[in-house]
């Protein structure tokens, strides 16, 4: 059996910003077989569908995974007024995560709520990872300081120019691969930044991995909802799906729209 | 003693739980949770005779207590199930009932003379799936194509019991039922989905790709109840009740409107353990009410 369903008990739930939060769950089973760059169906109380939501970091050997998710509709705000003591339904692990290598030089690239999973991506890496982040403002800035406790040279770039870098975190990338070798990107945000990402990493020949959204139902691959269109070995097109196939995608697979 | 067990079309099944057709793909996913050999049955994903990649997306919506989508019928071809689905849930001890969907007349003879030969124990006939422009929910429509589209079936797969799901989007529901039934049809299934839309406000566009969808969950059930009562006073083969069935007193209802056996779908999404905790519920309801056989409960609701 692949996949568990777990009834989780919400041991640490703090506020990133106004519409962003974290909660640690504790988690015996899920936990087990778990890779960064996965995600997990949580319940919503009564709703008729699961949301995904990645997995930030997770603890095989204590028994905790973490979920960093920001409010996008009423689903997600019924799921931050959940509280310590309180419990998460998941199904987990779901789909295909970041096949990391730490011995590898990889920078790592997240936009806005994209950024949370690629910190435990990011962990085992030390000063092996780059780290590129893209907010639109300060305020929206999150999880920095953890990127930088692991070890990780960590650069930041908002849209308003409230902190770091003035402008978008693809110019941090392309100044970043120019400065020196690395084997791997890693990149989760919205698609806009992914497909420019993947740009500029398949420019230089750097193997270039991305996590895909979609909206969702099942999150297995039993019904098909969450497509993507990406390219077949022989050129044909055909249309995968994020819960199954991905959510992280070999850029060169996605056929961006 | 098994209350459950059931017969549908003589097809034995171990209780009258079957995963409905779109939800379950064709049964490997949910394996990954629970053997899929504790539900009666399994609708498979809906085929054509060739590969379709559906429609773009999004293709979901989430509705209040419901869902559209437009998946648009995304599935590799009968043949490639033949070949590398079937024989697989061969092996997993439930009822295999194979989906079929086309565009045309000539569509549905050559897929249903496929099933003819395939190791399926009964064919769902779909003749209303609302997410495909050609054929589709367009021959359900209407009594004379719905039982012209029968009776091809009929013809080329005469060794299938044959089961039509019939299209909720229609004036007079029991009317096509009962064209159906004189055109060869062994048993009908309703509902399927009813079409909808969803508007985002905020890019004034439609949330779905597509424009419309399929509405499911259990914003649909009390249509579906009443729908499968209309059909069950109209037609003497079997009906199968889906339709926003999330829970065992959900199913039973459905049983008591006229269900011989009921599908369930979009609740999966929610809990995929939920036809497993129905099958649980009605079983308990049964030994509760002193009934032996669940075909006694059938049709047992009395109209005011």
């Amino acid at each position: 059996m692949k996949y568990t369903q777990e009834i989780c008990p919400i041991l640490q739930k703090d506020s990133l910003n106004r519409t962003t939060f974290s909660f640690v769950v504790q988690s015996e089973k899920a936990v087990q077989t778990m890779q960064p760059g996965q995600f997990a169906q949580l319940r919503v109380t009564g709703k008729t569908l699961r949301r995904p939501i990645s997995v930030c970091d997770f603890s095989r050997e204590a028994q905790w995974i973490r979920f960093v998710f920001e409010i996008r509709g009423e689903g997600t705000a019924i799921l931050s007024r959940l509280n310590e003591g309180d419990s998460l339904d998941i199904l987990a692990p779901l789909g295909n995560g970041f096949a990391v290598n730490p011995a590898e030089k990889a920078v790592f690239v997240g936009g806005g709520i994209g950024v949370p999973p690629l910190l435990g991506a990011s962990a085992a890496y030390g000063a092996n990872a780059t780290v590129l982040l893209g907010f639109r403002s300060l305020r929206a800035v999150i999880l920095a300081d953890e990127f930088q406790t692991n070890g990780a040279d960590v650069r930041i770039a908002t849209d308003d120019g409230t902190y770091g870098h003035h402008g978008f975190v693809t110019e941090l990338l392309a100044a970043r691969l120019e400065e020196s070798p690395c084997d791997a990107v890693y990149a989760c945000g919205p698609t806009p930044m992914l497909k420019l990402v993947s740009a500029e990493a398949e420019k230089r020949g750097v193997r270039c991995m991305v996590s895909l959204e979609e909206r969702m139902a099942c999150g297995i691959g039993a019904c098909l909802g969450c497509a993507c269109k990406t390219r077949r070995e022989d050129g044909s097109e055909t249309y995968s799906h994020v819960c199954k196939n991905g959510p992280v995608f070999d850029s060169r697979e996605v056929v961006w729209q | 003693m098994n209350r459950l067990a059931m017969q549908l079309c003589g097809v034995d099944f171990k209780n009258p739980v079957i995963a409905a057709s779109g939800t379950y793909g064709f049964g490997r996913e949910y394996n990954e949770f629970y053997p899929i050999s504790r539900l009666g049955g399994i609708s498979c994903k809906g085929m054509t005779i060739r590969e379709k990649l559906g429609n773009p997306p999004p293709r979901i919506a989430e509705t209040p207590d419901g869902m559209l989508n437009s998946v648009g019928l995304q599935n590799p071809g009968v043949e490639h199930f033949i070949e590398h689905d079937l024989p697989w849930l061969r092996q997993q001890d439930i009822v295999v009932i194979a989906n079929i969907a086309g565009g045309t007349e000539e569509d549905y003879a050559a897929i249903a003379e496929k099933v003819n030969e395939a190791d399926v124990d009964m064919v769902e006939l779909n003749i209303s799936c609302p997410n495909v422009k050609a054929g589709g929910a367009a021959f359900g429509t209407s009594p004379a194509t719905a039982a012209q589209i029968t009776k091809i079936v009929k013809e080329k797969c005469p060794r299938k019991p044959l089961m039509v799901k019939l299209s909720p989007n229609v004036t007079n529901i029991a009317e096509i039922a009962r064209a159906v039934e004189a055109a060869g049809a062994d048993s009908v299934s309703l509902i399927n989905t009813l079409l909808g839309m969803r508007i985002d406000i905020r890019t004034r566009r439609p949330i779905l790709r597509n424009n419309k969808g399929g509405l499911s969950g259990p914003a649909v059930f009390p249509v579906a109840v009443r729908m499968v009562n209309e059909v069950y006073q109209a037609v003497k083969i079997p009906v199968v009740g889906l339709g926003g069935i999330a829970t065992w007193q959900d199913a039973i209802e459905m049983v008591l409107a006229g269900a011989s056996a009921i599908q369930v779908g979009t609740a999966m999404f929610a809990d995929p353990y939920a036809p497993l905790h129905i099958i649980e519920g009605m079983d308990e309801y049964l030994e509760e009410n002193g009934i032996d056989r669940i075909a006694d409960l059938v049709g047992g609701v009395t109209l005011w």
